[in-house]
């Protein structure tokens, strides 16, 4: 399906509008929410919250803001990042602001899904470590590039390629 | 900046990520309305990190499933259940039919070049196979047809059937001669003896004894043995015994008596 197939069935918000936009995307904000937020508890709130915002907001987006899947991952970025920052969130997992996603693959009590359908915790591993981090503050942190610089200490200009090789080796992995 | 060029400086990922500035993102959108190319790549790299992102998702409770969809769409979601049952095997009938469907087209786009590669190596196959079972068949039936010819020949009634002892230099020998009376046709049946010593050979005689008489019929060659191990001599109309000697390479003109392996009297 196309996103603008995918979009004309979810502007309808109906039934199955709300089936395909759960289906096809609540595992993916969840995974970038749970990885900020890191208690299962508040991550689900966050994506309760998360939904309805994209529901309410769904006529002010149009295709020129970019794609679809951007516009709620920016949505769900911001609300979790909002939630780490707000007084009622006590965050007491400080010491856990080291973790990546790759972490939270190897954390038993997380529940991860059992069922990896497509066998992806495996090629995630083999990612290489700089990759793992780049992917983690770019993609899942939503930080900027300059922020991503000053972290990694490496040169602000090579984030943007240094990112697409790392994209490039996970599309390999991936077969995408 | 061509497509190419475009692609590989790493802006589509950030594009996807949502971290680039409104203007860059113009920029990417308007060069995506120009080149498939780029439309592909962005499509593919946001496959990625939707895959990826998944994966790491943890499971989402069936309780927070209910209070989004309520909260969306205003129901009840007991019976939202029951309606999303209908609604989703609906929609799961469709897409199987689509998958079919692609499935069916694929498969067929695919079999026009494979499968007529496939069949064709399966065909040469087949057909080698084929001709191996035929030589296979055909060798048995030579031997099977050698054998009852052999069959035929030591059941003719007017066989002498002669049994040869084993002798000083060979005593657990035992061989058997058959001789055709009416053909004159001898067939020996040599298989308790021994592979000969290089250089050496079996030679067959008929003898006469009264005065002592040796004729050489044959010599058990290698090269005129069936594996079974039966040989034809030369006929011969007269003999009151056979014997068996082991002999030079080529036999001897009389035969070497110390070498006596078998002998029979008729």
């Amino acid at each position: 399906m196309t996103q603008e197939e995918l979009l004309e069935q979810i502007y309808k918000k109906d039934d199955k509008a709300f089936t395909l936009l759960y289906d096809m995307y609540a595992k993916s904000l969840f995974g970038v929410i749970f990885n900020l937020i890191k208690d299962r508890e508040e991550a689900e709130d966050v994506l309760q919250e998360v939904f309805v915002k994209i529901w309410k907001n769904l006529d002010s987006y149009n295709e020129n803001k970019g794609r679809f899947f951007t516009w709620i991952l920016n949505i769900a970025r911001n609300a979790a990042i909002d939630k780490l920052r707000s007084k009622d969130f006590n965050n007491s997992q400080k010491n856990l602001s080291a973790d990546n996603f790759v972490h939270i693959l190897d954390d038993p009590g997380r529940m991860i899904n059992k069922i990896d359908t497509i066998g992806i915790h495996e090629f995630v591993k083999k990612l290489k470590p700089k990759c793992i981090q780049l992917i983690d503050l770019l993609f899942f942190k939503g930080y900027t590039q300059q922020e991503v610089a000053d972290e990694l200490e490496i040169p602000l200009g090579t984030v943007k390629t240094q990112n697409r090789n790392c994209i490039n080796e996970l599309r390999n992995l991936l077969k995408v | 900046m061509n497509s190419r060029e475009y692609i590989e400086s790493g802006i589509l990922e950030l594009y996807v990520f949502g971290k680039l500035s409104e203007e860059e993102r113009q920029d990417v959108q308007q060069m995506a309305a120009d080149s498939p190319a780029i439309r592909t790549e962005i499509a593919a790299i946001e496959k990625a990190v939707i895959d990826l992102s998944q994966s790491v998702s943890p499971t989402i409770s069936s309780e927070t499933y209910d209070k989004i969809r309520q909260e969306l769409l205003g129901d009840d979601p007991k019976v939202v259940h029951l309606k999303q049952k209908t609604n989703w095997t609906q929609y799961l009938g469709w897409v199987a039919s689509f998958i079919l469907l692609l499935g069916a087209g694929l498969m067929y786009l695919k079999m026009n070049d494979s499968m007529n590669e496939q069949i064709n190596s399966e065909i040469e196959k087949n057909k080698a196979e084929y001709s191996k079972m035929q030589q296979t068949v055909s060798t048995l039936e030579q031997k099977n047809k050698a054998v009852e010819n052999m069959m035929e020949i030591l059941r003719d009634p007017n066989n002498t059937i002669v049994a040869l002892d084993g002798q000083a230099a060979m005593p657990s020998a035992s061989v058997k001669v058959y001789w055709n009376r009416a053909t004159q046709a001898v067939y020996v049946d040599a298989k308790s003896l021994p592979e000969p010593p290089q250089g050496m050979v079996y030679q067959v005689w008929a003898l006469k004894m009264d005065p002592f008489t040796p004729t050489s019929i044959g010599l058990l060659e290698r090269a005129t043995a069936s594996s079974s191990k039966m040989y034809r001599v030369d006929n011969t109309h007269e003999a009151e015994a056979f014997g068996i000697t082991l002999e030079p390479e080529g036999g001897n003109a009389t035969p070497t008596m110390e070498q006596l392996y078998a002998l029979g009297k008729v």
